[in-house]
């Protein structure tokens, strides 16, 4: 059954370019120690001692202000950043929709980037092709099928990451809230197939300003703020309060 | 949509106080290989894209390669006093080996910082975008192999029983471009002033080694020529070819540098693979 349990996680953010990134700073510092800054990083922490379990079941709304550590909790979620000090585990096939353009390539064709996307998530060659035939039809993109991304409206490079992040069913659906940015038709085709994916979905994680999503999508609220969690309740009593 | 098999649900466990570097390091390794299919992909993407539009296509480095050889082989035959139908397979062997290293050693610094948005997007095996920079680069060279066995025709040169020794040769190379590729790929993650540092370096490489000149033309010195790594790499794979074989002692240096390229590249990659998404 799929779960995930954080103990304590933190994450910590180096930002080098502000000072100690190029290797003459680092050089310099190390020489001549008396000029040293003993700052010699910045570091952000991102995430600060988060402890939670979420069980089967749950749909997971994080919400707080920009900056809070929505993003940055759903990529440690995804593996992407592993915690500095602290612990997190988690068990269940993971499907991320951070950045719905991450991986595509501007110069190949659409169908090329479906089975490119396949290949990405360690499919065969034979089933990509079957995920193109698939997430060309849910697209509507027709011919443009054929044609490089490159060449595509705004709406239609958003229609076919939307198709192609959402050609797998997994067990724990990790989004931020970037797949809203539609115009009034793609969302009305995008919300059968999210409901699709949630209903498909044991564990869904989802970061976002929307009060709406929240009401619609979500059993629970994490609330951040700083890197931290302020509150965990159910939608029911978010509302209330 | 495609349901996931279960068997692909292992725990995921992330412990900062049991970090485990060795055994994560091994799991990515191992996991870039299985998904080598996905790099070979990327790998072939990338050479499209670079050539997009451009009738020959890569074929343009062939025909760069065929001038420099046809120039240079007439110019340094005369400089050097060569009979130039044994110095052109020499030089066209080398010239192809050059650019290859040299392509590694420039595309290895960008390996991670230019496949950033899909390392801060999915979670794949880091050795996935290593083996993408080496396959590209594997995919360019080939493009000039046609050229080498014109060379070898229009010179009368044939390669005896030991040109077999080409295939540890190869290798060796590539052993080296891998290990290179992580060192190299980690260190300009985190330090971006490398990849000038590394230009300079590989230009300077260039004219201290034996590729324009033959290594007899050093005399009494040419035993010590094995102290040049890139000398060796080149030379395993170019001795076999054209010059008959390769010393024992280059062979012995070979294994030793390789050795210590992979030894340094696994230290690194233990001990920096989990800072890596940072850094980007």
């Amino acid at each position: 059954m799929a779960y995930i349990r954080s103990e304590e996680m933190t994450v910590e953010f180096p930002l080098y370019h502000l000072g100690a990134r190029s290797l003459k700073k680092r050089l310099l510092a190390k020489s001549s120690s008396r000029l040293r800054d003993d700052a010699n990083r910045v570091v952000v922490s991102a995430l600060r001692d988060l402890t939670f379990t979420i069980n089967p079941g749950e749909r997971v709304a994080l919400v707080g202000s920009n900056g809070a550590g929505k993003t940055t909790l759903l990529r440690c979620l995804a593996g992407i950043y592993e915690p500095v000090s602290g612990r997190i585990e988690l068990q269940g096939t993971i499907g991320a929709l951070i950045d719905p353009a991450a991986g595509m390539d501007q110069e190949a064709t659409g169908r090329e980037n479906i089975v490119l996307r396949g290949m990405f998530l360690g499919r065969t060659p034979a089933e990509c092709e079957a995920m193109a035939e698939e997430a060309g039809q849910f697209s509507g993109l027709g011919e443009f099928l054929d044609v490089p991304v490159r060449t595509y409206s705004a709406g239609m490079g958003i229609r076919l990451a939307f198709a192609a992040a959402t050609l797998m069913s997994p067990q724990i659906l990790l989004m931020d809230e970037w797949f809203l940015a539609g115009d009034a038709d793609f969302i009305a085709r995008a919300t059968t197939r999210l409901e699709q994916l949630v209903s498909g979905a044991d564990i869904l994680v989802l970061a976002t300003h929307d009060m709406n999503v929240v009401q619609r999508w979500c059993t629970r609220v994490l609330q951040m703020d700083q890197g931290r969690i302020v509150g965990d309740m159910p939608v029911s009593d978010f509302f209330a309060s | 949509m495609l349901q996931q098999s279960p068997m692909e649900t292992e725990v995921y466990v992330r412990d900062a106080a049991d970090p485990r570097k060795v055994a994560r390091a091994v799991e990515d390794l191992a996991g870039g290989w299985r998904q080598r299919r996905l790099a070979w992909a990327l790998a072939w993407l990338d050479t499209r894209n670079r050539y997009r539009g451009s009738v020959f296509g890569p074929f343009w480095l062939t025909f760069s390669t065929a001038v420099m050889v046809g120039g240079l082989g007439v110019l340094y035959s005369t400089l050097f006093k060569l009979d130039i139908r044994l110095y052109l397979p020499f030089l066209a062997v080398s010239l192809l080996l050059w650019n290859t290293i040299n392509q590694i050693a420039a595309e290895a610094c960008t390996t991670f910082t230019s496949a950033d948005a899909i390392i801060r997007q999915m979670r794949l095996p880091y050795t996935v975008h290593i083996l993408r920079t080496v396959f590209r680069t594997l995919i360019s060279a080939a493009h000039s192999l046609p050229l080498i066995a014109l060379v070898f025709l229009v010179c009368g040169h044939l390669p005896g029983p030991e040109a077999f020794l080409v295939v540890p040769g190869f290798i060796i190379l590539i052993v080296n471009a891998i290990a290179g590729a992580f060192f190299l790929g980690l260190l300009c993650a985190r330090f971006r002033d490398i990849p000038p540092i590394v230009a300079n370096v590989m230009q300077l490489a260039f004219f201290l080694s034996p590729i324009l000149w033959k290594p007899e033309l050093l005399e009494g010195w040419q035993a010590w020529l094995f102290l040049n790594p890139f000398y060796v790499l080149i030379e395993v794979v170019r001795g076999p070819l054209v010059e008959g074989g390769v010393p024992l002692r280059v062979w012995a240096a070979s294994v030793v540098y390789t050795s210590g390229m992979v030894a340094l590249a696994l230290v690194f990659f233990v001990r920096f693979r989990n800072r890596l998404a940072f850094w980007i």
